[in-house]
């Protein structure tokens, strides 16, 4: 049964935050995917929504890209916001 | 203690509730009213909830059978989820049938420290178990697996929906509480019956043999005992006859889209499992499912 595709799953724990990669599931098709990721996701209260994604559709940068693409912005500390103060009771910033 | 702030409903309080590992449970029904109400024989409802939970508690043993034993780790763990679901009805349900004072010869076999739903569970014998072929029919292939489970979580859910308005508040919460686990279940085992019966030559020609030895389990389940036509006369109790025309509909709704015919579904037969008339199966299965707790009826873990 080695032939089940491989979805990535994301999770949206609560009301009004994003959905976040968690893992994955090998799944026939996406509707068990979902199934499967309810089943190794959310089995602890954790979830309110779940996407299933084809691994095989993720296009993802390549490590040899890795300088080009994101070493630019390592010398632009005028790009962070960190004059201002966080509150210690704001979460998930 | 952290200051209490409009944030916390965003990350929302911790929920414990479905953590259920190991031994030195709190009492299942601690702070529940388990008065019996007027005009409900205790030792009917009690009877009844025995019923219920021993189907439960026999069919989560058949699903825990396939642990390690899976076509893929995600199905496992699956098919475990749906076992821990109707593990925990088994325990409110036969708590609620100690709490009705439905006990037996159990209660003086277990020890003193063994909780009363623990003692219906691990120290009763094979003849005093209420469950349904159905629920206690040996395992076959998966097909067979995902066609019980179908017609158990099928019937079970036609039962609960009904009885979440039963007299007995506890059983109403109990039934309302299961509803939304075996929605999932019975989704779970449709989906699959469907893919099989739609899929290759063997798993439609597996998923046929599967419904051709699953139908015969039915042959019972809709025969109401005395316990229960007299609970469903007082409102708590549910006649499963009432049941047969939603259940076969559902049944035989799925099957059409996985591209099977329906089977000649069997002619009412007398209540077997219900008073105890078990083939030689339960107690090979009882004997896997009790065998620690009675040599160590101490144990804890």
């Amino acid at each position: 049964m080695n032939g089940w595709p491989l979805y990535e799953v994301f999770v949206r724990g609560k009301r009004g935050l994003n959905h976040v990669h968690v893992g994955s599931v090998h799944a026939p098709d996406a509707e068990m995917a979902v199934h499967a990721a309810r089943d190794l996701y959310t089995r602890r209260n954790e979830g309110v929504s779940v996407w299933v994604v084809r691994s095989a559709d993720i296009t993802a940068s390549s490590p040899d890209e890795k300088d080009p693409l994101f070493a630019p912005a390592g010398d632009k500390v005028y790009r962070h916001p960190t004059f201002y103060p966080i509150p210690d009771d704001v979460p998930h910033l | 203690m952290h200051e209490e702030t409009v944030y916390d409903a965003l990350t929302g309080a911790p929920d414990d509730a479905r953590w259920a590992f190991g031994t030195g449970f709190d009492d299942p029904l601690a702070g529940v009213d388990t008065t019996v109400p007027e005009g409900v024989a205790p030792a009917d409802l009690g009877a009844y909830c025995l019923m219920l939970g021993d189907d439960a508690l026999v069919l989560a043993q058949r699903l825990t059978e396939w642990i390690t034993r899976a076509p893929e780790l995600e199905e496992e763990v699956a098919v475990a989820n749906i076992a821990l679901d109707l593990l925990g009805q088994a325990r409110l349900l036969l708590a609620r049938t100690a709490a009705a004072g439905v006990l037996g010869p159990c209660r003086e076999r277990a020890g003193a420290s063994v909780p009363d739903e623990d003692a219906l569970a691990y120290f009763r014998d094979p003849g005093e178990f209420r469950c349904t072929a159905l629920a206690a029919a040996p395992n076959g292939d998966f097909a067979h697996l995902v066609v019980r489970l179908l017609a158990a979580a099928t019937l079970r859910l036609a039962a609960f929906d009904r009885l979440r308005s039963s007299r007995d508040p506890v059983l109403a919460a109990v039934a309302a509480k299961g509803v939304a686990e075996l929605s999932y279940a019975r989704e779970h085992a449709a989906r699959w019956v469907v893919r099989l019966g739609d899929g290759t030559a063997e798993s439609h020609r597996r998923i046929r043999a599967a419904v051709e030895a699953v139908a015969p389990l039915l042959a019972d389940v809709f025969t109401p005992t005395d316990v229960e036509l007299r609970l469903a006369a007082g409102g708590a109790a549910v006649d499963p006859a009432a049941l047969r025309a939603e259940v076969l509909g559902v049944l035989d709704a799925v099957l059409a889209h996985a591209t099977l015919e329906p089977p000649s579904w069997p002619a009412g037969a007398p209540p077997r499992g219900r008073l105890g008339d078990h083939g030689p199966e339960v107690a090979e299965l009882l004997a896997g499912l009790q065998g620690l707790a009675r040599a160590h009826p101490e144990a804890t873990w």
